[in-house]
């Protein structure tokens, strides 16, 4: 049941130099995936780029096929709803329930924002904001 | 234990010294007499062969490099009488003219001995089949293990290079147990062994190999002596020296190299002084026993170490370690010696990245600053950053262990850093001089 509300992100690794963003939007471009958002993590030297995409599994095989390396992750969509508190929610439960938030990133969605949150630990995050009647999002939403 | 020659083997090393001494001594009396070169130039730096008196004379003999032998193409080194020689070997002249090597049939019987005593060392006799699968020809590798091999009383299969399948075919069918050639060539063939269904193991008899004519690793010699279940003896010698020359023996702790043919030191590359017996430096070679072409002094350019403990083999001759460089490929950060070499070996025992890797230095105000660039392994690669840190830091902190100096690493991605088909070029030294 939690799976459907897996989102699937697709993780670059990059050389941290000129052009390497560059690099990669050209064969995201060149192979015609669409990017819902994205996000660079960097460290010193290198970085990773996380995107969101239409179609993930395909994207993965394409980008893999073009000697990226590319790794694909589970992450969680949250919507937000304009109003104060929103995300303060969402984090809240976590933080009870002794969840981790790793990163997150946002994205303006069709119906207002989106917010994507990594955890330690994919599932539980999902059970416990469904059952906090949090809403989230799946794959066919974005 | 069998031995070859075990009196020579297992001569004391103060029966050596006092052999080396007088065999020294022959050896530049002959030289003085025979060879306008060498006359003049002792002449010239004002020895005299009753100056050599001990063994730690031989200092004051010049020392020669691979410029001499080029600059005196083809044979004005020669100093036997053309009656006397019976081979040439030739150097392919990569990097200008060829060196051309004449041996007379001593010579010739003093290499051949060489390789049987060694061979003998781990254990290869009269019962072996040995495929020499170096080159024939002018290179000295296949004829110089073919003539080890038949002085050892050995069936030799002389394949020389190429026709991979047919290799594998002959190992099989004519029951090879020992097989002569290059690291690289051994793992091309166990390749092409397994996608032919060949197992070395158990359909042939293959019970060693006596590789050398490359730089390879102790990492290399692990891969292969697991892969093919044999085991991987380490050869040093060079064209100049003869050929082929020495192997480790059954207990692969270091090359022996027989004092009564050859006298090795070991210098400061920068001051050209003896350093400590244990301590690394760059190898001069003489041969004792040359008659043709005589090396005297030769400083071939590979960085190793020698050690005159007595082998648990029981050979008293001095042991060389594995080649850790060339003279070349040396960098100084920070006035200590590092080898890219060195940069391989522990990058080859860290699983998360290759060894596809880069050595840059750069000038930091008035220090050196090295930088290794390493490709990561794809199978490493994760979303996360702080395991990505933690690969960085492991390589960091073991090129810090062995080198004694701070790295910067990077990660890099697969396929990002240059490919190398001929000689690698690994190091980009961008420091200004002042």
């Amino acid at each position: 049941m939690p799976k459907r509300h897996v989102i699937k992100q697709l993780s670059i690794f990059v050389n941290n130099e000129p052009g390497r963003l560059a690099k990669i939007a050209r064969i995201m471009k060149e192979e015609g995936i669409d990017i819902y958002a994205f996000n660079i993590a960097e460290a010193s030297g290198f970085g990773v780029f996380r995107a969101i995409v239409r179609d993930p599994d395909i994207a993965f095989q394409k980008l893999k096929d073009r000697d990226l390396v590319v790794k694909e992750t589970e992450v969680i969509a949250i919507p937000m709803e304009d109003r104060p508190g929103g995300l303060f929610e969402a984090a809240a439960v976590l933080g009870e329930v002794g969840i981790n938030i790793e990163y997150g990133y946002a994205y303006s969605g069709k119906e207002g924002a989106i917010f994507f949150i990594r955890v330690n630990d994919t599932e539980s995050a999902i059970n416990t904001l469904l059952n906090h009647g949090i809403r989230l999002l799946k794959e066919g939403d974005l | 234990m069998q031995f070859w020659n075990k009196t020579i083997e297992t001569m004391p090393r103060k029966e050596i010294e006092q052999l080396q001494l007088r065999l020294l001594k022959e050896l530049v009396t002959r030289i003085y007499e025979k060879s306008h070169y060498y006359h003049t130039l002792m002449k010239e730096v004002g020895v005299h062969p009753s100056d050599i008196i001990s063994l730690e004379d031989i200092v004051k003999l010049p020392t020669m490099n691979k410029t001499d032998l080029r600059d005196n193409y083809p044979d004005r080194l020669i100093i036997a009488d053309p009656e006397d020689i019976i081979r040439y070997h030739v150097s392919s002249g990569t990097t200008g003219k060829p060196t051309v090597v004449g041996y007379t049939k001593n010579d010739i019987e003093n290499w051949s001995e060489s390789l049987a005593r060694s061979f003998t060392s781990f254990g290869l006799g009269k019962r072996d089949v040995i495929q020499v699968s170096n080159g024939y020809g002018l290179f000295s590798g296949g004829l110089g293990m073919h003539y080890g091999a038949e002085k050892l009383g050995a069936a030799v299969v002389p394949a020389s290079t190429g026709g991979t399948k047919r290799q594998i075919e002959l190992i099989k069918d004519l029951k090879v147990t020992s097989i002569a050639c290059t690291p690289s060539y051994l793992l091309h063939m166990a390749e092409v062994a397994e996608s032919m269904g060949v197992d070395f193991r158990n359909d042939t008899r293959l019970g060693s190999a006596i590789l050398g004519a490359e730089p390879w690793s102790e990492n290399t010699r692990r891969h292969i002596e697991d892969w093919m279940g044999i085991k991987a003896q380490n050869c040093y010698g060079a064209s100049e020296l003869s050929g082929p020359l020495f192997t480790e023996c059954n207990e692969q702790d270091g090359v022996h190299v027989w004092g009564d043919l050859c006298l090795v030191e070991v210098i400061d590359p920068k001051t050209g002084e003896h350093v400590g017996e244990g301590e690394r430096g760059e190898l001069v070679f003489t041969m004792l026993r040359r008659e043709a072409l005589p090396i005297i002094r030769y400083r071939i350019g590979d960085i190793s170490e020698i050690t005159w403990e007595r082998c648990a083999c029981g050979r008293t001759h001095p042991r060389l370690q594995r080649v850790a460089g060339r003279v070349d490929d040396m960098i100084i950060i920070r006035g200590i010696n590092v080898f890219p070499s060195q940069v391989e070996h522990v990058l080859g025992e860290i699983e998360e990245v290759t060894q596809h890797y880069m050595i840059l230095v750069d000038s930091d105000g008035a220090l050196d600053k090295m930088t290794v660039q390493v490709e990561l392994d794809p199978e490493a690669f994760t979303d996360n950053i702080l395991t990505l840190r933690a690969i960085r830091s492991k390589v960091a902190g073991a090129l810090k262990d062995t080198l004694n100096v701070r790295v910067d690493v990077e990660l890099m991605e697969p396929g990002s850093l240059p490919r190398f088909e001929e000689k690698a070029k690994r190091v980009l030294d961008r420091r200004v001089r002042m």
